[in-house]
């Protein structure tokens, strides 16, 4: 089972605030490019693609390579213009998506 | 002659730079005054010698990797496992309240088996004997999770172990593996961490070699690293034969290194190079 991913954002959110976003989720990342005690390639495990939604529209995402580091970190900002969750996923080079969710309430 | 000045001058506020920059480097340093009879004046963290980036990932606690084992051990436990039916919770209740202060006294004197034990084999101990479950192996995710996530429970307060009575034979031998060298390369660990501590090795700082912030999140390999799996790898550098893990030298050497560090605030999971 993979660990839950860590993920900071403010509870409420002023209409039109621009928001902080940071998450962190735990991974090996492996690049593909080791090897074992016997000399065979360890085989590339990472993941490949980070996504975020709002209320079903995409807010952010990125495509991670086999250079960066385990437990990979990802901040960014978004545009808050109504209550409403965020959607995360992180997908695996073997098709396992690693999916969190967030909600954010507007301040009255 | 004039180009001979504007050489010497530029040299004079060259020196008068490195001067400063050494100055700045030294204050910047805060550590706390060392009990007397101490062998530093001053008790640093290895957190002083890090760059700003790698406080800064250590300071956040969403950021900083280290927490993520904390969190695996968190649900681990409240996990049952072995033949008695118990969990880490069916004994000690909630960590944050049973476990604060445990971890900054490690290593500590067992009567039972009439050594001192570090925190490792305390888990182990725990799980063998209480849970009759399967102790887990030294270097495994799941003991070192554990063993921060126990000392976590002590973030911020100072360590505190005992070297009197039955440890002081420990501490003496700890001392003693201290300030002897080793290996090919005739290194105690003394000769850079007690003489040569602050300064430059190739382009890394050499610390105080302190173990407040242990197991720590080492960037070079991207997961935590136990205390003596640091020292293995310490002694590989200066091409010795490592003790093994959990040895007894190893353990009077915790228990020494740790009293070296007495007072400092416990800073696990720190994030070191």
């Amino acid at each position: 089972m993979a660990d839950k991913p860590r993920i900071k954002l403010p509870k409420e959110a002023a209409k039109g605030e621009v928001i902080q976003i940071k998450t962190l989720v735990s991974h090996v990342m492996e690049s593909g490019q080791r090897k074992d005690a016997q000399g065979k390639a360890i085989p590339r495990k990472i993941i490949n693609k980070f996504a975020c939604e709002f209320n079903g529209k995409p807010v952010f995402s990125c495509a991670l390579e086999p250079a960066i580091s385990a437990n990979p970190y990802v901040q960014f900002s978004a545009k808050v213009d109504e209550a409403g969750t965020f959607k995360f996923s992180w997908t695996d080079d073997d098709g396992t998506v690693i999916t969190a969710e967030e909600k954010i309430a507007l301040k009255a | 002659m004039l180009q001979r000045f504007v050489g010497l001058a530029a040299a004079g506020l060259a020196s008068a730079s490195v001067a400063t920059c050494a100055f700045a480097q030294e204050t910047e340093r805060k550590g706390i005054p060392a009990p007397p009879g101490h062998v530093f004046k001053t008790i640093i963290s290895g957190y002083e010698f890090r760059s700003k980036e790698t406080r800064a990932l250590q300071d956040d606690d969403l950021e900083n990797p280290g927490f993520l084992a904390v969190e695996r051990a968190a649900d681990v436990w409240k996990k049952v496992e072995g033949t008695e039916g118990k969990s880490c919770m069916s004994c000690h209740g909630q960590a944050e309240t049973s476990m604060k202060g445990v971890g900054a006294a490690m290593p500590k004197w067992d009567d039972k088996l009439k050594k001192p034990v570090n925190l490792e084999q305390r888990i182990n101990i725990c799980r063998t004997d209480h849970m009759k479950a399967e102790p887990w192996k030294f270097k495994s995710q799941e003991l070192t999770d554990m063993t921060a996530f126990v000392r976590y429970q002590s973030h911020g307060m100072p360590v505190t172990v005992k070297s009197d009575g039955p440890m002081s034979p420990w501490f003496e031998r700890g001392k003693a593996i201290y300030y002897t060298r080793f290996g090919q390369l005739d290194l105690a660990c003394e000769s850079c961490h007690e003489r040569n501590n602050g300064k430059f090795m190739r382009a890394d700082f050499l610390s105080q070699g302190q173990t407040n912030g242990f197991p720590t999140y080492r960037l070079r390999d991207q997961r935590l690293v136990p205390l003596h799996e640091r020292f293995e790898g310490c002694m590989f550098d200066v091409r010795a034969e490592p003790f093994k893990p959990l040895s007894d030298e190893f353990l009077a050497l915790e228990l020494y290194v740790a009293w070296r560090g007495i007072g400092l605030p416990v800073e696990t999971p720190a994030v070191r190079n």
